[in-house]
């Protein structure tokens, strides 16, 4: 993880892009069909199918390598390959599929007939193959090879029975970073309402009103397990101070910030006060919330809050995004690895689950209480920022309460997923 | 589908009617603020950061606001005047007060003086070029993965509202290589980044990267590409020398013909190439209540309040009867004039090799 200076900039410090021991990924089974979050501890495995492999060919590699389960005398193994191949015969699917246009008119599934007969090759000839040491694409080529009605299909639907077929014998995994982009990406896919529904594009729109960059000393309520805070923290590179602040005794649970790679210089500024800590011995009590105002006939919404009295209110000029969603029936299975689809099995047990107890090294762990300097810091400066993501919370009270602690013209944004709660 | 609410509240400050007593704490904040120091529009420096005790200044850079589909950049400057439909603001009225305040005009009218940020940036920048919006910008730097330390380039500069952008993601140990082939606006912007103290970020230079592609002192060093060019294939071959391994690139164009012909050119070196299109839906709201007409229960009418000030406490309702019963209730409804189509934004990563 050194960074290089190249060209007078600092890379890869804060923005490795080769995986190491220990370190969190994101593993993307046959092209999103499975999103897997895991840890690459060297005991780690991956199971794919019925085969179980180990991960320790993918420590030391790019993040964006390719893998495909392979099988060899000790079992499966994971095999690195080039990309190149598989585009190459995507684009040769393109252009023949131009010359051959008039050819496919006539193709249609007239003669085709569900009696599993199509196919020459039986599974304990595929079984020989495989123990013959013959490659995931080799076995699929000669399922084409043996498949009567293969010549006869469209090329689109060539290419389908042909990546069914890879999904199947020859699986590929694509070794991901970890970051916003891909983890919210995953949760939305997996477990949304683990984070409360909020898409990647929400989530954006959220960082970019409340003016998050580096420096920034940002407010959040983040009930959204901990995506949030990793999301700011990552925009903050470092430096700043994300403070998660919570209502009542327990703080929230920020296990998916555990997932982002942090250095432990992020993971230093993502702090916790409770909001009593937070208004503690303040003379900030009695200015209440703020005053809202229409000037606008057109009738944007006020907000009243106490009067204040005192010296001035902060104000912010500023904006509220919410999203509104129907709700989603969601089958949250306690299976901690995203993305059980139908055919696979749980996944194998070490290094797969994330925020395993297994984990032995490198505690990740975000979320230490703020430290009185801090609060006392915040105090007299005020925030520059606050982000309240809290799905289950009536949020027009708690931001009341919260403003006053920002800093004069500081911008907020509020994500809720029903509309009414504003 | 789910859909995004948009609204825009504006916050009262201090009251002019602050009695002298209430304003005695902002008078003794004065004599702390020694030097003029401009506001950047980064807080970058930790001196200039935005707070309780940092006020407007001689010389910073201050975004007017009247609504919120009206304002305006100024640099405030001693001895000038502002003058809008509201009356004549004077700058010195302003200088000492914290950002977010409101301020009287000559004839009572009233502003807000707002701190700037790259999204106010966005809606008051001289448009010279199309430019693109909050919604799209946010989206892509969220999907190209910047990160302060990243160095990312931008073709073509146009008016500078996404390079604005960039640069706060980046900052303060990264750098944005913007690059745009009109010398004249390429000049403008960057007038525009010295004025917002974001020069030491940004780097423009004058070049045509279709005709030319990227200056090769820049191959493999770069995390994130944007293209917003009428022909961007004829810049991607000369984009994927300059990523790193696993880096994004994104391709911004308005017509379908163009996506297609980009995503043709990223199948060589490319992979999870995605297209999207990013809208954004804002909603106004009105407070209405619903009140049972009188004596007769089988309907209920809904009435606006459109008054400014809206007491949530008890109110004579006027033209009711008592037994009318009224439920505050919140409306919201699409704005009549939502922004429609930019354009679709095209994603892909470098392959490794």
């Amino acid at each position: 993880m050194a960074g290089e200076l190249v060209g007078g900039h600092q890379t890869s410090s804060v923005n490795p892009r080769i995986t190491w021991e220990g370190c969190s990924v994101l593993l993307d089974i046959n092209d999103g069909d499975r999103l897997v979050f895991a840890r690459l501890s060297p005991a780690a495995t991956l199971k794919i199918g019925d085969k179980k492999c180990s991960l320790r060919p993918l420590i030391g590699c790019p993040f964006g390598s390719l893998f495909r389960v392979e099988t060899g005398p000790n079992g499966p193994y994971l095999e690195r390959c080039v990309h190149s191949s598989s585009s190459g015969a995507n684009d040769m699917g393109v252009q023949e599929g131009g010359d051959r246009q008039l050819e496919s008119e006539s193709k249609d599934n007239r003669a085709l007939i569900d009696n599993n007969s199509a196919q020459n090759l039986s599974s304990e000839d595929i079984d020989a193959m495989r123990r013959d040491g013959a490659t995931g694409d080799e076995i699929v080529e000669a399922l084409i090879a043996n498949s009567s009605t293969y010549e006869n299909k469209t090329v689109f639907s060539q290419e389908k029975y042909k990546r069914r077929k890879q999904k199947k014998y020859a699986p590929k995994v694509l070794l991901r970073r970890p970051f916003t982009r891909s983890i919210c990406e995953a949760y939305f896919k997996k477990y949304p309402n683990r984070i409360g529904f909020l898409r990647i594009d929400t989530l954006s729109l959220l960082l970019s009103f409340a003016n998050i960059s580096a420096y920034s000393d940002v407010l959040l309520v983040d009930m959204v397990g901990g995506l949030l805070t990793g999301a700011v923290a990552e925009r903050l590179g470092g430096t700043g101070y994300v403070c998660n602040t919570y209502f009542g005794g327990t703080s929230h649970s920020l296990d998916i910030a555990r997932i982002f790679n942090f250095s432990s210089e992020f993971d230093s500024r993502i702090v916790q006060a409770s909001y009593s800590h937070l208004c503690s011995a303040e003379s900030l009590d009695e200015e209440g919330s703020k005053m809202h105002e229409i000037d606008h006939p057109a009738g944007i919404q006020s907000i009243i809050g106490r009067e204040s009295s005192t010296k001035c209110v902060p104000s912010t000029g500023s904006t509220q995004i919410q999203e509104a969603q129907s709700l989603r029936n969601d089958n949250s299975s306690l299976d901690e690895e995203l993305g059980n689809t139908k055919e696979n099995l749980s996944s194998g047990q070490e290094g797969l689950h994330e925020n395993n107890a297994t984990i032995t090294y490198k505690a990740v762990n975000p979320g230490k209480q703020a430290s009185p300097d801090a609060i006392k810091m915040w105090k007299e400066k005020g925030f520059n920022s606050l982000i309240v993501a809290a799905p289950e919370l009536e949020v027009d009270s708690i931001v009341q309460k919260l403003i006053p602690l920002l800093s004069y013209s500081a911008p907020f944004a509020i994500y809720h997923q029903f509309l009414q709660v504003i | 589908m789910p859909y995004l609410l948009f609204l825009c509240t504006e916050a009262a400050t201090s009251s002019f009617s602050l009695s002298s007593a209430q304003q005695h704490p902002i008078e003794i904040y004065l004599g702390v603020l020694l030097k003029s120091v401009t506001v950047s529009m980064l807080s970058i420096d930790p001196s200039k950061k935005n707070s309780f005790q940092r006020f407007i200044s001689d010389g910073d850079l201050v975004i007017v606001y009247e609504r919120h589909d009206n304002m305006k950049a100024v640099k405030v400057k001693k001895g000038s005047e502002l003058q809008n439909r509201f009356g004549v603001f004077k700058h010195s009225d302003w200088i000492g007060k914290p950002f977010g305040s409101k301020v009287l005009s000559s004839k009572g009218g009233f502003v807000y003086i707002l701190a700037p940020t790259p999204e106010l940036w966005t809606l008051v920048l001289s448009h010279r070029t199309q430019i693109l919006y909050i919604a799209d910008i946010s989206f892509v730097i969220s999907y190209l993965e910047i990160v302060p330390g990243c160095v990312v380039l931008e073709s073509g500069t146009g008016s500078g509202s996404l390079t604005t952008s960039l640069a706060r993601a980046v900052a303060p140990s990264g750098h944005v290589h913007t690059f745009d082939f009109h010398e004249q606006r390429a000049g403008l912007a960057r007038d525009d980044f010295e004025r917002n103290g974001l020069s030491n970020l940004v780097t423009v230079a004058v070049r045509d990267i279709q005709g030319e592609g990227f200056p090769d002192e820049f191959q493999g060093i770069i995390d994130s590409v944007f293209l917003d060019l009428p022909q961007p294939w004829l810049a991607i071959p000369s984009a994927a020398r300059m990523l790193k391994q696993d880096g994004v690139i994104c391709s911004f164009s308005p017509c379908i013909e163009q996506v297609q012909r980009s995503c043709e050119a990223l199948r060589s070196n490319f992979t999870d190439v995605r297209t999207f299109e990013v809208l954004l839906r804002t909603y106004e709201i009105q407070e209405g209540r619903i009140q049972s007409s009188d004596g007769d229960e089988s309907y209920r009418r809904i009435t606006h309040t459109r008054r400014k000030r809206q007491c949530i406490s008890s109110e004579d309702n006027g033209e009711n009867t008592d037994k009318a019963t009224s439920i505050p209730t919140v409306m919201a409804r699409p704005c009549q004039e939502a922004r429609g189509h930019t354009g679709y934004l095209t994603f892909a990563r470098l392959n490794c090799q």
